[in-house]
């Protein structure tokens, strides 16, 4: 995207033809491009945009399990939910259906905390990895072992450890005299336990990242940053964040968006639990759609919301993308 | 650069065995689990009880852990090849040439990227359900190529820009048509990058949760986290079972991944900034 940018801008793209040969002019010289991206069109389309607009159409009826055709051995049922109009997001936004709000608020705490553990512990790791020490590869391969596990592997394990009755954790804190705690089974337990468990798992992708970073920054900026007597929180503030921008950038963003979508930390772990507290808007719509009688219009209205709150970041993203790229050019 | 102080010194490793210790720690913690052999040992963390190896053979004899095994690595297979043959050409045309729609085409991508299986689980659980395809390997790999496709086109145009365009110039010189140039000279020149985005999908495809949760029926279909599920439920807690089975998914996956996770990180930051 960053070069598509750059590239229009330094001029590489022909004149506009004029208005009356333009189709024949344009398939006559894209036509290769358009070939070579035709499949990923058709993937996309069948597969993503067909779905996301049918996803729109469910969420503006009343659709249930009950309501839905469907075939039982030979006899065919036949769809008998109806169109509401947008009842369902006014229900939703409206704050009637006592879920989203709370889900909303608790999706952006998740994803704050998580992302700023992540970057913080992060950075802080790979700084002290960045120095001259012994035993730096050693630590190095310990310290990024979380990030081998298959997260749904890591919900499973945390889960044993993490266990009321018998788990290492509470058998370790009451050597230390603190009680047991439920860790799964209490509301504000099971939010420390999975943002716990998240963090576990993302810090070594920030750690790696970073400290890929932060051997770009150039040397000789430390050094001089040194003989003009900046003290080293002084060179930390204007050498080493300046520099790690472009690394920080990225990750903070793939950090989002991997903390937002988080699915198999939050479904395998709690599963939600207790009673939804620990459910983000996406374990929330999942929730909605195959649980009890399934809510198919619910969860759509649900995934539409998420994919219209994307779309925004998205773009913010994009803005800040191409400010950013402007700078790096310019 | 000056010394370090002995008490800076021994507060750096403090730190880092420390933070060492954490991370390690869930990891070990399982595999001696998975190595105690009493039932219900796992419930007294202070007992060793007998070590062996009897999870082990338990888990692979006894239950259907090695079906799931062979569907999750033939799931994710699909899922990476479909993926990656796909969108390999529209990365390189992304990278390479422009064309109307190209814009709208990558913010496409960036979009479809994000989003999480819960927008377009129910529509297409529906579709699926019309097409007869839940429950099988087939309608799942499609599922899943909603989140590879739109990643690896994306990653793969990151590498591509990494290729200098005066390559692709000589080739065209020498005659080379444009595919001719992207499949002779520019594949094998993007091996590495090529090969990062096929073990990140791979890998992000075989612990996938959601669609295979739903979208899977029969036990004999399951995947590997949706199997592994079932060994410690509302109803039992055959934790034995369940850890031995992890430590059977973690060692594979961390080998593999210990030998590509220095272009891991190269590979996932390259296609959102580039300068």
């Amino acid at each position: 995207m960053t070069t598509v940018t750059a590239a229009t801008h330094a001029g590489v793209a022909p004149p506009p033809a004029p208005p009356r040969r333009a189709l024949r002019t344009r398939l006559a010289r894209h036509w290769y491009a358009w070939a070579m991206v035709a499949p990923v069109v058709l993937v996309i389309t069948v597969l993503v945009l067909l779905p996301l607009a049918r996803g729109i159409h469910l969420s503006l009826t009343d659709a249930t399990e009950l309501n839905s055709g469907r075939t039982i051995g030979v006899n065919e049922i036949p769809a008998t939910y109806s169109f509401v109009g947008l009842d369902n997001y006014v229900e939703v936004l409206s704050g009637a259906d006592g879920a989203f709000y709370p889900r909303l608020l608790w999706t952006v705490q998740w994803t704050v905390v998580c992302v700023t553990l992540h970057y913080g512990l992060g950075l802080g790791l790979a700084l002290l990895l960045n120095r001259a020490l012994r035993l730096r590869t050693l630590y190095r391969m310990l310290l990024i072992l979380p990030w081998a596990v298959p997260p749904f592997v890591a919900a499973f394990g945390w889960r044993l450890i993490l266990n009321e009755q018998g788990g290492v954790l509470n058998t370790l804190l009451g050597m230390a005299g603190v009680s047991a705690v439920d860790w799964l089974g209490e509301p504000l337990a099971a939010k420390v336990s999975v943002i716990m468990v998240n963090v576990w798992l993302g810090v070594p992708f920030m750690m790696v990242a970073l400290l890929g970073g932060l051997q770009t920054v150039p040397r000789e900026l430390y050094e001089a940053a040194e003989m003009d007597g900046a003290s080293p929180w002084q060179r930390f503030r204007a050498v080493t964040l300046p520099g790690l921008r472009p690394v920080s950038g990225t990750v903070l963003l793939l950090g989002t968006i991997w903390t937002f979508n988080q699915f198999p930390v939050i479904a395998l772990l709690t599963g939600g639990g207790p009673g939804g507290a620990t459910n983000i808007l996406v374990t929330e719509a999942y929730e909605r759609a195959f649980q009890g009688i399934r809510d198919y219009a619910g969860a759509a209205t649900y995934g539409a919301i998420i994919a219209s709150m994307l779309v925004v970041f998205a773009s913010f993203y994009r803005r800040w993308l191409q400010r950013h790229t402007g700078e790096v050019l310019g | 650069m000056r010394t370090r102080g002995k008490l800076a010194s021994t507060g750096l490793h403090t730190i880092l065995v420390g933070a060492s210790v954490i991370a390690v720690f869930p990891v070990a913690w399982v595999a001696l689990t998975a190595l105690k052999t009493e039932r219900d040992t796992w419930s007294r963390p202070g007992e060793l009880g007998t070590l062996g190896l009897d999870n082990f053979g338990q888990v692979l004899g006894d239950t259907q852990f090695a079906t799931w095994f062979a569907n999750s690595l033939l799931v994710a297979a699909g899922t990476t090849v479909l993926g990656v043959l796909i969108a390999a050409t529209a990365g390189y045309a992304a990278s390479r040439m422009r064309f109307p729609g190209q814009r709208p085409l990558m913010w496409t991508f960036l979009v479809t990227q994000m989003f999480p299986a819960a927008v377009l689980i129910v529509p297409l659980y529906n579709v699926m359900a019309r097409l007869g395809l839940l429950d099988s390997y087939a309608g799942l790999i499609l599922a899943q190529c909603t989140i590879a496709v739109p990643y690896c086109a994306w990653m793969l145009k990151g590498y591509f820009d990494t290729i200098p365009v005066s390559i692709d110039e000589a080739g065209r010189i020498d005659g080379l048509s444009p595919f001719g140039t992207f499949w002779r000279l520019i594949v094998p020149l993007a091996r590495p990058g090529i090969s990062v985005t096929v073990f990140y999908s791979f890998i992000t495809a075989w612990g996938e949760v959601a669609f295979a949760g739903v979208f899977l029926q029969s036990e004999g279909h399951y995947t590997l986290p949706v199997g592994m599920a079932t060994f410690v439920s509302d109803f039992k807690a055959e934790w034995g079972l369940l850890t031995a089975g992890s430590v059977l998914v973690m060692l594979p996956a961390a080998v593999v991944f210990f030998g590509v996770q220095r272009h891991l990180v190269a590979g996932l930051t390259a296609g959102g900034v580039k300068n």
